[in-house]
């Protein structure tokens, strides 16, 4: 099967037992791959109202037609699974050299099913498949782990690794990969750890079969050519996405003390430039990738190495937590890699208890006497490991922050930052409209990737309402994750602005079929909807009121910074979701309808 | 003229793995390349290129002839002369002459073919003469 490993492996935890079976052409053609083929064997294959820490919960983890070729960014890596943190869709995607090598394997998916009675991790050398004990490795953190398995089995074995808060149940804990690549989202890392499985660890020695090899290699170079011609490569390799630090607090986008403010008076010392300077020793790419954003650092002051942090963490540990020191944060993104937490989430639900604290709603009686005062380092990094050990005060914050609001009321729902259950990743949306709907709506909760709209706010003009801006919304959640379905990263595009029809021709040379962007975002439209319908059958009683953003986006302008006084009206949040239903071909409380299921082929997965 | 590395700017993603074996053997798989990316993480947090230097100790001891200097400079492999006695990769300085059976049924090594400073998005990878050392 061109562009494919060719089969999917299932590996029956409970039983200790894997098939492999042939990966169906039908699939590849209506879902392609990655995040489509996530979307599609979570609808079709964990059942209605799953228990998401059960055993019919299954971790889905998938490669695309472009993962492991001669493609730019070509090591993406989708995760999905019912989300243990939100009960809805979770899809999470990790870049670096799994995928790749798992195709080198002639593996297109695994799928782990069922639970494991006891620690184990699996081993996948090419044909042979070994699930062996893990309780040497239980209990450790990602980067001993992964050193180790590496170093006993061989530096070509790719490994996916979880940590000590995915063994303990913590709601948002990571999957981790290649010393500091994390699918964070969601808690696919936190099934992992239900399931038990420590590790995964792949080395295959096979090619991936391609339809035309000379226009293959002809399409590749020219997707290389294009990145390395592009304006943007220079910049954007000496930062990575730090490259958006100084102009997210310059327009009041970066979280500030718990999303209260979007631009941060100590910014300046978080700034891309000043991280380069003091603490980065190497750019780290993931498979394929000529323009790296992956920035490897060694913050001093604590010995300590870690690759990043990068944007989101640098806005969710560091300014969102009133942390002003870019070695605080490495630090603290060190302590969450290697315990295995997002750190999106974790600097989501620090920053609510800093504010509940600053609020007088938390005290010293109730976080076990720490101060949770914002800038207080220490007390992030001790709070960090009490959350994945699910410890002391870290025990209420382990299910997340809508969670955490809901137990301690007092009203502190108001400012508990998340869409859906999910924390917000690290753009505040005070009267950034385009934004603020990206979040509301994006099929995981409140993450950017989907669609990444501040600067298009920006363009605009923020405050505006309008079809015009909704319609862009939908188009970038019907394209931006097609990267994600492909394997290969959207940065390419995104960041470097090259041409995105250079990808078609790779795509029909490697697959043999030849696809339109048209033809593609029709698939990312069915995926989008599948998703829709997947929250409408495990959430009862879902309906619009699922989509609005945290309360503190319409009621309370940020005192200072940029966005000083600005806010977006309820109602005007409301049009938001009107239009948006409306051009989705959804009903009034977001319900795809059925003349739309019939257009994309989903009317078999109706409710 | 050969080809030239520079570690530091190495960032570990084998795009150069991919373009070698896809113009060496027409096929996608880096352990069928002829360079090698080394890692060395989580600390120092350093990667490391091996590449050919055309310095011709394999064909020096190729008891078959196999590997042959041609107008360019360049050696290498004519693979039906390989009886896969590895001698070449015991002789190779660098570590980039290859004997992997389960893969094929040759040799195999650097052809200067130049896909891999195709790839290179940071150019630490690039073909130039003696002179051009650094």
């Amino acid at each position: 099967m061109n562009g494919y490993g060719g089969s999917i492996l299932r590996v029956d935890l409970r039983q200790g037992t894997y098939k492999k079976q042939a990966t169906p052409d039908d699939l590849a053609r209506d879902y392609i791959g990655g995040r489509g083929f996530g979307a599609y064997f979570l609808f079709t294959e964990v059942p209605p109202g799953a228990d998401p820490r059960g055993e019919e919960n299954k971790l889905i983890i998938s490669s695309g037609p472009f993962s492991g070729m001669m493609i730019p960014g070509a090591g993406k890596c989708d995760f999905t699974c019912k989300s243990p943190l939100t009960g809805g869709y979770a899809s999470s995607s990790l870049g670096g050299h799994f995928t790749a090598e798992l195709k080198y394997a002639g593996i297109d998916s695994i799928i782990l099913e069922g639970n494991s009675p006891k620690p184990v991790y699996l081993v996948i050398s090419d044909n042979k498949i070994e699930i062996k004990d893990a309780a040497h490795l239980w209990g450790k953190g990602t980067i001993e782990v992964e050193k180790y398995l590496k170093e006993s089995l061989g530096e070509e074995y790719q490994v996916i690794v979880i940590g000590p808060a995915a063994e303990n149940g913590v709601a948002f804990a990571s999957v981790n990969h290649d010393y500091g690549r994390q699918a964070g989202r969601g808690g696919v890392g936190t099934l992992m750890g239900i399931k038990k499985v420590k590790a995964v660890a792949v080395r295959g020695i096979r090619s991936i079969p391609a339809a035309d090899l000379q226009a293959y290699r002809q399409a590749g170079l020219a997707l290389f050519k294009a990145c390395k011609e592009a304006e943007g490569l220079k910049p954007w390799q000496m930062y990575g996405t730090t490259i958006v630090t100084s102009w997210c607090d310059e327009v009041g986008a970066l979280p500030t003390r718990n999303f209260s403010a979007g631009s941060f008076e100590k910014g300046e010392t978080l700034y891309g430039p000043v991280m380069r300077k003091e603490i980065v020793i190497t750019d780290k790419g993931c498979f394929g990738c000529p323009s790296p954003c992956g920035k490897y650092s060694r913050a001093k002051k604590y010995s300590a190495y870690v690759e990043g942090p990068e944007y989101e963490t640098i806005g969710m540990l560091g300014s969102n937590l009133g942390i002003a020191d870019i070695q605080d944060v490495a630090m603290a993104n060190r302590l969450a890699d290697d315990l295995g937490l997002d750190t999106i989430s974790a600097g989501g639900v620090i920053g609510w208890a800093m504010e509940c604290y600053q609020k007088g709603l938390l005290s010293k009686e109730n976080t076990g006497g720490l101060e949770l005062n914002f800038g207080n380092t220490e007390a992030v990094f001790t709070l960090l490991k009490q959350i994945a050990y699910r410890q002391g005060f870290g025990e209420f914050l382990a299910a997340g922050v809508k969670q955490a609001a809901q137990k301690l009321g007092k009203g502190s729902d108001q400012f508990a930052i998340h869409v859906k259950g999910m924390e917000q990743s690290a753009y505040a949306t005070h009267n950034a409209t385009a934004m603020l709907l990206a979040y509301m709506t994006c099929d995981v909760g409140a993450h950017h990737n989907r669609s990444w709209a501040i600067t298009y706010d920006l363009q605009v003009g923020r405050d505006i309402v309008s079809p015009e801006k909704v319609a862009r919304i939908i188009w970038l959640q019907n394209f931006r994750p097609m990267f994600d379905v492909l394997g290969a990263c959207r940065l390419q595009w995104v960041e470097l602005a090259i041409d995105r029809d250079l990808y078609l021709p790779a795509l029909e040379a490697i697959t043999g079929i030849r696809r339109t962007w048209e033809d593609l975002e029709k698939v990312g439209e069915r995926i989008w909807n599948l998703n829709r319908l997947y929250w409408i059958r495990e959430i009862p009683g879902f309906d619009r009121t699922w989509d609005l953003p945290a309360p503190r986006f319409y009621t309370e302008p940020p005192a200072s910074g940029a966005t000083a006084g600005q806010i977006t009206k309820l109602e005007d949040v409301h049009r938001l979701l009107d239009m948006y239903y409306e051009q989705r071909g959804w009903d009034t409380n977001g319900r795809p309808r059925p003349e739309k299921l019939e257009e994309l082929g989903l009317t078999a997965f109706a409710n | 003229m050969r080809l030239y590395a520079n570690s530091a700017l190495c960032t570990g993603c084998r795009a150069c793995l991919a373009a070698c074996s896809l113009n060496l053997f027409s096929q996608t798989n880096p352990k069928m390349a002829a360079l090698l990316v080394l890692l060395h993480f989580p600390e120092p947090g350093e990667y490391e290129l091996k590449v050919c230097t055309q310095c011709g100790e394999c064909a020096a001891v190729c008891p078959t002839e196999a590997i042959q200097k041609n107008a360019n400079g360049v050696y290498r492999v004519i693979p039906e002369r390989c009886d896969l006695c590895e001698a070449c990769v015991a002789a190779c300085p660098e570590g980039v002459m290859f004997v992997k059976t389960e893969l094929a049924q040759h040799s195999w090594k650097c052809d200067l073919c130049g896909d891999c400073v195709a790839v290179c998005g940071t150019d630490a990878l690039w073909i130039a003469g003696e002179e051009v050392a650094a």
